[in-house]
């Protein structure tokens, strides 16, 4: 009950997010996330002054549920995925807005809290797993250590939850694998422990960045549809970061668009396939190669995302949008438009715009 | 992109034959990073290379520019083998073929302006004068789709599809006939691959280019190649027209590699009953299986796949495969 305390007085400070055409852009169904992330805003101390990164992030996820998060590179996804674990460096970073889980603001919260919800509660995947697992340590010690940092059990306890973990994601002879170092493992494998690890207190949250990506495509799909099965299985909901819209559509039933540091579209995954809201999303999905004849001229997004010390006022796209009109430099709050989707774009409702189907 | 009928009589470009490269370790182990492979590309064709991570498509690139010497078998360049020209013979050849990688930064000096560093080759090579190579830089930067100041500026300020582009520049300015682009759009957003794509098919028109166009994304390569080659472990397992290829192939690895591609599309038009899940990793290169290669992941194996390297067989027009059992149909049953 707290979180709906809190949900609707941000509403009712009209903080959250903006308004357009007197709809009202809270979900009604925010009370019910698991995760609420409300305004967050990050930035970089640095030599020359403060960069900001992301500007008045907003979005949930419900229990269970499976999100992506796509984007440019550099629009923010990966500093959005960490700032929830609070594993951003804290002397240079500056993190501003809530991160309500579980009704609990995570970004407040002091850090001894915060480890015990790190791992225990929500649990990270990188896309590089040789950075998160500690080569001097066997994984079979660190997949027991994960247990008993949170849990109150004995070693022998912990080895053979280890080890089933270890088989739940499909590693063959566990037990004697058990026993080996990360670089004894090949980097599908590794990925494997990662998800085991990461699963191992059965999180109610995974925050997974671009947890495939450095895969082959037939180890690519194997670890998707391990992660899948493992969500359905123990209703675990998963913040998915990737480019790749292909792994959105797979795995995911809703999809953060994100451009320049805000989030510019939030849609049902099939809904932003077939009928994008925001003509950024609309062009990322424009520009795949496979919606072109072999050998026609494919589309492209002409120009470039401005540099974070550049940011136009108004409408972050605007330089590179078709769409642009007199207006389009106001500055563009998410609005809610007919057919119920979010979109940071006033146009969204006059404008039809091409999917990936045509 | 039709290749016209008179060119595809003409010489191939080069000629890959029994084309082997080994790396010997320190251990004393040897990685076989290609085994055996032919080809032959065709002048103004854009041929791909598919394939994993480690499956040999950069070796067998380097091979093609002759960045690396085969430890068996020959290339041709246009009919020639290399080993018999003169080292000055050979330079000059040489230029004909260049090579673009996939990091767009790793190419370019950090401490050279843009128009220094695409003046670069044509100072190894020994090109004309100050003033010309000044010109044929920027000519080639203008044609690369860059406007002129960029050429003042270093690799730091300019972005990734901004530094391929500055890449494919300097590649052009020794004119190139053929050019190996290795992953070249593989580090690029989504949103601007579109646009080096065209730049590549545009300059193929305008100077009659040959590409080897070497990536991971089938998307990519059945947009962009007249014909595609499969590798799997340093051998080539399918070899044809792009179409066939992509839509009706005849190997069981590529028909896997097509399935496992996700496809951003909605729920209801992705067809999950043609998924075929391949088991396990690709094998060590160092001890690679007997026999047919990808047996150890293929759903249809049988005990002769182990024992029988599978003829190169020319099942359809112009398309080859190695496997026992596909037929003109396609590949086996998956049981
Ligand atoms: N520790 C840091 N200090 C300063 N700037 C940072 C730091 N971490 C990230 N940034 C900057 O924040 C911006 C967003 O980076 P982020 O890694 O979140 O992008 P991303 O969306 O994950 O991109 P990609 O798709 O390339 O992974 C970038 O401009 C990056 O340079
Ligand atoms: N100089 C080298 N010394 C030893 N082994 C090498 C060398 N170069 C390549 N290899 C090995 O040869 C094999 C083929 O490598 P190659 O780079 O050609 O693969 P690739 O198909 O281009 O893979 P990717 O998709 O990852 O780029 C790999 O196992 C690689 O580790
Ligand atoms: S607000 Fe204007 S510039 Fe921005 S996306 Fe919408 S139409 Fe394009
Ligand atoms: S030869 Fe045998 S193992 Fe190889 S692809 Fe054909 S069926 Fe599979
Ligand atoms: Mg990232
Ligand atoms: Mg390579």
């Amino acid at each position: 009950m707290a979180l709906r305390d809190t949900v609707d007085e941000a509403a009712l400070g009209g903080s959250l997010t903006g308004q357009a055409g007197g709809s009202p852009t809270v979900k009604p169904d925010a009370a019910e996330a698991l995760l609420s992330v409300e305004d967050l805003s990050i930035g970089f101390r640095g030599r020359d002054g403060d960069t900001s990164v992301t500007r008045k992030v907003s979005f949930f996820v419900r229990p269970g549920e499976r999100v992506g998060v796509v984007g440019e590179s550099g629009c923010g996804k990966t500093v959005t995925g960490l700032s929830l674990l609070r594993l951003l460096p804290e002397r240079t970073a500056r993190i501003d807005g809530r991160i309500l889980f579980d009704g609990r603001d995570l970004s407040t919260l002091p850090m001894r809290e915060m480890r015990k919800i790190r791992g225990r509660d929500i649990s990270m995947i990188f896309q590089e797993p040789m950075s998160a697992l500690d080569p001097v340590f066997t994984i079979g010690q660190q997949l027991s250590e994960t247990l008993l940092a949170h849990f109150d059990m004995s070693r022998k306890e912990a080895r053979e939850r280890s080890i089933q973990a270890l088989t739940e994601v499909g590693i063959p002879l566990p037990e004697r694998r058990y026993d080996e170092y990360p670089h004894q493992f090949s980097g599908g494998m590794r990925q494997r422990v990662m998800i085991a690890m990461a699963l191992i207190c059965k999180p109610r949250l995974i925050v997974a960045d671009e947890p495939t990506t450095a895969l082959d495509v037939t180890v690519q799909a194997q670890i998707i549809d391990l992660l899948c099965q493992l969500s359905d299985d123990t209703g675990t909901a998963l913040l998915f970061i990737t480019h790749d819209l292909g792994v959105v559509a797979e795995t995911c039933s809703r999809m953060l668009t994100m451009y320049a540091g805000e989030v510019v579209e939030d849609a049902a995954v099939d809904e932003a396939l077939r009928r994008p809201g925001h003509p950024y999303t609309s062009g990322l999905l424009r520009s795949l190669p496979r919606l072109s004849e072999r050998g026609e001229r494919l589309p492209s997004i002409p120009g470039r995302v401005p540099s974070p010390n550049a940011m136009p006022e108004g409408c972050r796209f605007r330089d590179r949008c078709p769409y642009a009109r007199p207006g389009c430099e106001d500055y563009q709050p998410m609005v809610t438009d007919r057919r119920g989707r979010h979109v940071r774009c006033w146009r969204v409702d006059e404008l039809a715009l091409p999917g990936a189907v045509d | 992109m039709a290749v016209p009928e008179q060119q595809m009589q003409q010489e191939p470009v080069v000629v890959a034959d029994g084309l082997t490269i080994h790396f010997d370790l320190r251990g004393g182990d040897t990685v076989k990073a290609v085994d055996g492979v032919s080809f032959q590309i065709r002048p103004g064709e854009t041929f791909g290379i598919i394939g994993e991570s480690g499956s040999g498509k950069t070796t067998v690139g380097r091979a093609l520019v002759g960045l690396l010497k085969p430890t068996g078998g020959r290339i041709l360049y246009a009919g020639q083998d290399v080993s018999a020209l003169s080292s000055s013979q050979y330079r000059q050849l040489r230029r004909n073929y260049q090579i673009i990688f996939q990091d767009p930064h790793a190419a370019l000096n950090p401490r050279m302006t843009i128009l220094q560093s695409v003046q670069e080759p044509m100072e190894i090579m020994r090109d004309g004068n100050p003033a010309s190579r000044r010109q044929t830089a920027r000519d080639a930067l203008e044609r690369a789709g860059l406007p002129p100041e960029i050429g003042a500026r270093y690799p730091h300020e300019l972005s990734g599809g901004q530094k391929q582009r500055v890449n494919i520049a300097r590649a052009l300015t020794v004119n190139p006939r053929f050019i190996v682009c290795d992953e070249v759009v593989a580090a690029l957003d989504v949103s601007v691959r579109g646009a080096i794509l065209n730049l590549f098919a545009d300059l193929q028109k305008e100077f009659g280019l040959t590409y080897a166009f070497i990536t991971h994304d089938i998307s990519v390569v059945a947009h962009i190649s007249n014909r595609v080659g499969v590798m799997y472990l340093g051998r080539l397992m399918e070899l044809g027209p792009t179409g066939p290829v992509t839509e009706q192939p005849l190997h069981p690895y590529t028909r896997a590699l097509l399935s496992a591609e996700p496809l951003p599309l909605p729920s209801e038009m992705r067809d999950q009953a043609r998924r075929i899940r391949l088991t396990g990793e690709i094998p060590s290169p160092v001890s690679p299986p007997s026999g047919c290669r990808f047996r150890t992941r293929c759903p249809s194996a049988q005990a002769v796949c182990a024992e029988h390297v599978p003829e190169w067989r020319e099942l359809r027009p112009d398309h080859w495969v190695a496997c026992h059992f596909s037929t003109e149909e396609g590949p086996p049953d998956a049981s």
